[in-house]
């Protein structure tokens, strides 16, 4: 477990890293580490060069922005996770990391970079995409804003080009009419989403007017279950809609689980998802 | 409560051994750092079946801090023997060529076929990339029900067929006519043994062409005596030592490809040479448990009477027979029957040659694979006949003892009902039913099964005529010297080789409680064939069955030799000297003693002692058990089962087990904790997955999947004891009880919560898609 040879250095700034990045196609951003570490161990990913964010601390923080919260990408779960406003006014952010791989993972992992790494067994994308959560990127061009919706571009992929860097991410603060739920299937404590599901409903006379559903794992990219939403704000029942969960899905088979089964997941979670959003 | 309740045989002494290791104190392999070592990375197959074409190393050699490289070619001459299988079974056993490095076909995914020696891990890691090996692939074959038959892939072209031996034992004829009859097949998938410590190995080349061998290993001894004949060394030539030992649970009992090369390599070299497993090459590079495919039946009367036994079992050996692979089924062989008497007998056991790792032991090795099968089939059996299921176990319990059971072994002790009467006080069964019946009325998507198993099992190996009536190569005896120093300490020497198990405390403890000392004036030496009295190690739940009882006789000899010296000195006959707890006292004049302790100074100070006494107290003595131990139990599971999800999760286990006088209780409990782990996580969680071209598919720790403690409840345990009666305090073996009695408990448990959806069988582990999968067939 010892990673082909790499150049390091610190970024002293989110410029300083700009400019290492440019300097450097083949280079890579390092922030916590949970991901990229266990591939470079294995050898499955051999940048040239790591530049490492892990000091960029005002990259570390919750503000209230008016209708959004603003999270800075080098937020480590745990600290997500405890965030006071998120638990106030977006707690499926907050629950949700709390949910992230384990202790150790949530207290060196960070949201910018569980984001940026675009797995799409990772349940935060999911959360984001359900949120249509917004990604502002700087590079070398300046800044820009991205929606959760063509943020996730494939496996491993995302918006974030070479050379830039997500910096924040923008989720919506939710009303007392929105209900929520994050529920994903996995085997082990730590173990990545075998299946997950996120959703936000709005509450009218106790039923569901609408809702937003997203997937995890079940395909390339976290997936919007719109056959889901669709259903929902047709008037079904909770149950007729979900299911629909694995509707338009191509699910992957692996040790974990076939598609078959994974759809199956699907069907299940966004029922159950659904109704404690409800609740 | 005497001194000897709070720290002799039976006191719940915390070990010694921990203080070190918990502060990561400890010397494990990697600890080791010898001036001058170089390091050795081995580059393997990433195939599980092709033949090796050409292998291009002018890059590796290149590269930057490389000393050596080597292909199995170059160093074919270094061995005088193939790699050693200790356990020929039948005669004609097929057992092809197995040598430490390929050299013109790989036969499983990470079968070494060449090793790269240069002068850092990061140096030699870089340079096995750069070996250029060409291979052609072949079919494998994977599935070791398909490898058993005619026509497919074979393993090795040159015998012709996959399968290596035959091996019956038939006591009986299966009675055809019997009332009932129950038939099931069986799969058990390779599991990894994942021992917390990889393995890992140091050779030192000593003046003289001597070679000193640190290794993580079980065996120190058989690896000595095995390695030296395979380099056609003289054994005196090869020191092994086996330091800190990280767990094992079998799979360092055996003679690895990397402990060969590593003496061969310092040889040529003249310098040390290291070699450390990394966690993923360990997935396929030490070997695999299990992996077998087994139908049995039973027949029995409409009462419950179980009248015959018939098993075919077809076991992977993997690509090659290792040290004791062939064997290994057959450690089960004698227990398909488990704690029932059942007169007619019959097994037949078929071991099979996969592309994939080798086979060999794993915690219980043979035995869980016999009582899975049979526990299985008891619940079959109750649900044909319409019987409770702890009934028809009740009804056909061996009761008396000693019992000559049906394959022809004697069981010396037990007491099965006790067990299990035992189980239903600490379980609450009318509560669980109760609950498990209002959940499938309410339709709860949460259901509730409750599993049950009652075993026995052989274990304490092994009497050693035993042992060569079934063809294997040693015998099954143990070691230990006691030296009885100047100062009234004791220097125990034991031919066993813990690596997790806790030796130098329970082993203090019985000589406290034998020869009237604290433990902490017991020093435990092991693990090292220069200063131990020839020893056959630690594996088959040996140590305290074999090696306690060694221990316990070399303690008699020092009371009889104290004896004599004691009434030297205080001028009385021998015989009237009365011994306890390290003191003699002379009978009608209590006021007249002098301690063992006392005596290993008049023995050390030779002044006054009987004519013609060598001086020096310290006794050796080599033990042969006369019978295999046997402990059994009782253990029930509790799971709830998710019907949406099919997640089956453990929410209560109960175990009592049963394994004779306890040493240390503390010692026992972290054993049967421990072994019930992995009998839960081979019912529920683990299972090597290879693909249909033999590669193995989830060989990492974050896809194979052990569970951790987030998984478990906390687990409730209990004893019931009937002495080992053959033993000289009456101690049965535990280090493989939990594993033995676990996986059928747990997936009892789980059909049983789906008993009323019409699932009756799930294969291990029952992973939430095999869960589902059962459920929407029984709709069907």
């Amino acid at each position: 477990m010892i990673p082909a040879a790499f150049d390091y250095e610190v970024a002293e700034s989110v410029e300083h890293a700009l400019a290492l990045l440019a300097a450097d196609p083949d280079a890579r951003v390092l922030a916590g580490g949970h991901s990229l570490v266990p591939a470079l161990k294995l050898r499955i990913a051999r940048p040239s060069k790591l530049v490492d964010i892990g000091r960029l601390s005002d990259l570390a923080y919750v503000r209230d922005a008016g209708s959004q919260l603003a999270i800075g990408a080098l937020t480590r779960h745990a600290a997500v996770h405890d965030d006071p406003l998120l638990q106030e006014h977006c707690p499926i952010v907050s629950t949700t990391a709390g949910q992230v791989g384990d202790p150790q993972v949530r207290h060196r992992g960070t949201i910018g970079g569980s984001l940026a790494h675009g797995d799409p067994a990772s349940d935060l994308p999911t959360v984001m995409l359900a949120l249509d959560a917004a990604f502002v990127i700087v590079g070398s061009g300046g800044e820009r804003t991205v929606g959760a919706g063509d943020f996730f571009t494939g496996v491993f992929r995302t918006a974030v080009g070479p050379g830039e860097l997500l910096i924040e991410i923008r989720v919506p603060k939710l009303g007392d009419a929105t209900g929520w739920s994050y529920l994903k299937y996995h085997r082990r404590a730590q173990d990545w989403a075998t299946v997950g599901v996120a959703a936000l409903v709005q509450h009218e006379n106790g039923t569901a007017a609408s809702a937003s559903v997203a997937l995890t794992n079940m395909g390339g990219t976290p997936l919007r279950a719109s056959a889901v939403e669709a259903a929902i704000a047709a008037g079904s029942s909770v149950a007729e809609a979900a299911a629909h969960a694995a509707d338009g899905t191509e699910p992957s088979s692996d040790t974990a689980a076939s598609a078959e089964f994974r759809a199956h997941l699907a069907r299940v979670l966004t029922e159950r998802a659904l109704t404690e959003a409800l609740a | 409560m005497s001194a000897t309740e709070t720290w002799g045989i039976g006191a719940p002494l915390k070990r010694k051994e921990d203080d070190p290791l918990l502060r990561g104190r400890g010397t494990y392999v990697d600890n080791l750092d010898l001036p001058g070592t170089v390091v050795m990375v081995v580059v393997r197959s990433p195939y599980a079946h092709a033949r090796i074409m050409s292998i291009d190393l002018a890059a590796a050699k290149a590269a930057e801090g490389v000393v050596a490289v080597f292909t199995g070619a170059d160093l074919r001459d270094d061995w005088k023997a193939a790699m050693p299988c200790a356990w020929p079974v039948t005669e004609d056993m097929k057992n092809p060529e197995h040598f430490p490095l390929a050299a013109s076909e790989a036969n499983y995914q990470g079968d070494g076929v060449a090793v790269v020696i240069a002068d850092t891990r990061a140096h030699a890691v870089d340079a096995a990339e750069l070996v250029d090996v060409d291979y052609e692939v072949l079919d494998a074959a994977v599935d070791v029900a398909i490898a058993a038959q005619d026509g497919g892939a074979l393993v090795h072209e040159e015998l012709g067929t996959n399968v290596s031996y035959v091996w019956p034992l038939e006591t009986g004829t299966f009675d055809a006519a019997a009332d009932v009859i129950v038939k099931h097949t069986y799969y058990q998938p390779p599991l990894i043994p994942n021992a917390i410590e990889p393995r890992g190995v140091v050779a030192r080349p000593e003046p003289g062409g001597d070679v000193t061998l640190w290794s993580s290993t079980q065996v120190p001894h058989l690896l000595r005596l095995l390695a030296a004949a395979t380099l056609g060394m003289s054994e005196t030539k090869l020191r092994v030592i086996a330091p800190d030992v990280g767990g094992g649970f079998g799979s360092k009992l055996d003679v690895y490809a990397e402990e060969l090369l590593a003496i061969a390599i310092a040889r040529r070299l003249g310098s040390p040479v290291k070699w450390i497993e990394e966690r993923s090459e360990n997935a396929v590079s030490t070997i695999h448990g299990r992996d077998f495919v087994t139908t049995l039946e039973l027949a029995a009367t409409k009462d419950g009477k179980i009248t015959s036994l018939r098993a075919n079992v077809i076991a992977s050996m993997g690509a090659y027979l290792q040290l004791v692979t062939p064997g290994i089924p057959l450690l089960g062989a004698w227990i398909y029957a488990g704690p029932y008497a059942i007169p007619n007998y019959s097994v037949t056991f078929t071991g099979v040659f996969t592309n994939t790792t080798p086979t060999d032991a794993y915690r219980g090795a043979g035995r869980p694979e016999a009582t899975y099968v049979l526990e299985r089939t008891m619940d079959l059996l109750a649900k044909e006949l319409g019987m409770d299921r702890l009934e028809l176990r009740r009804r056909n319990f061996i009761t008396e003892f000693p019992a000559t059971i049906a394959s022809g072994l004697t069981i010396d002790s037990g007491d099965y009902h006790a067990s299990l009467d035992r189980l239903l006080e600490h379980l609450g069964l009318e509560q669980l039913e109760a609950e498990q019946r209002a959940r499938r009325d309410s339709g709860d998507v949460k259901q509730i099964g409750i599993g049950f198993s009652t075993y026995n099992e052989m274990c304490g190996l092994a009497p050693s005529r035993i042992l060569g009536a079934i063809r294997y190569a040693a015998g099954g005896w143990e070691s230990a010297t006691i030296r009885c120093l100047p100062t009234g300490t004791f220097q125990v020497v034991t031919g066993t080789s813990p690596h997790g198990q806790g030796h130098e405390t329970a082993w203090s403890q019985i000589v406290a409680e034998q020869l009237g000392c604290d433990p902490s004036e017991v020093e435990v030496l092991h693990g090292d064939t220069s200063i131990s009295p020839y020893g056959l190690d630690t594996y088959g739940s040996r140590s305290l069955p074999v090696g306690g009882a060694a221990l316990w006789s070399a303690g008699e000899k020092i009371i009889e030799k104290a004896r004599q010296i004691v009434a030297h000195q205080l001028e009385v006959s021998a015989d009237d000297l009365e011994y306890a707890a390290g003191t003699f006292t002379v009978k009608g004049s209590p006021d007249k003693e002098m301690t063992v302790k006392g005596a290993a100074w008049s023995a050390f100070a030779a002044h006054n002692l009987p004519d013609g006494m060598e001086p020096n107290l310290e006794a050796t003595a080599t033990y042969d058990p006369p019978n295999f131990s046997w402990p059994g139990g009782a253990h029930a599971a509790v799971v709830e089962v998710d019907t949406g999800t099919g997640d089956a999760r453990l929410i209560r286990y109960v175990a009592i087990d049963d394994v004779g006088t306890v040493v240390n209780p503390l010692i026992v409990d972290g054993q049967v904790h421990g072994g019930i782990t992995q009998g839960i996580a081979t019912a529920l969680y683990e299972e090597a997955i290879y693909d249909e071209d033999g590669n193995l598919a989830n060989g990492t720790m974050a896809m194979y999947l052990m569970p951790s403690a987030a998984e478990l409840p906390s687990y409730q345990l209990d004893r019931t004891e009937s002495k080992a009666t053959d033993h000289p305090f009456g101690a049965k073996g535990v280090g493989e009880t939990g594993t033995i009695a676990a996986a059928p408990a747990v997936i009892n448990a789980v059909i049983d919560a789906l008993a009323h959806l019409g699932v009756t069988d799930i294969q291990m582990p029952a992973t939430p898609e095999r869960v589902w999968r059962a459920i929407e067939e029984a709709k069907q």
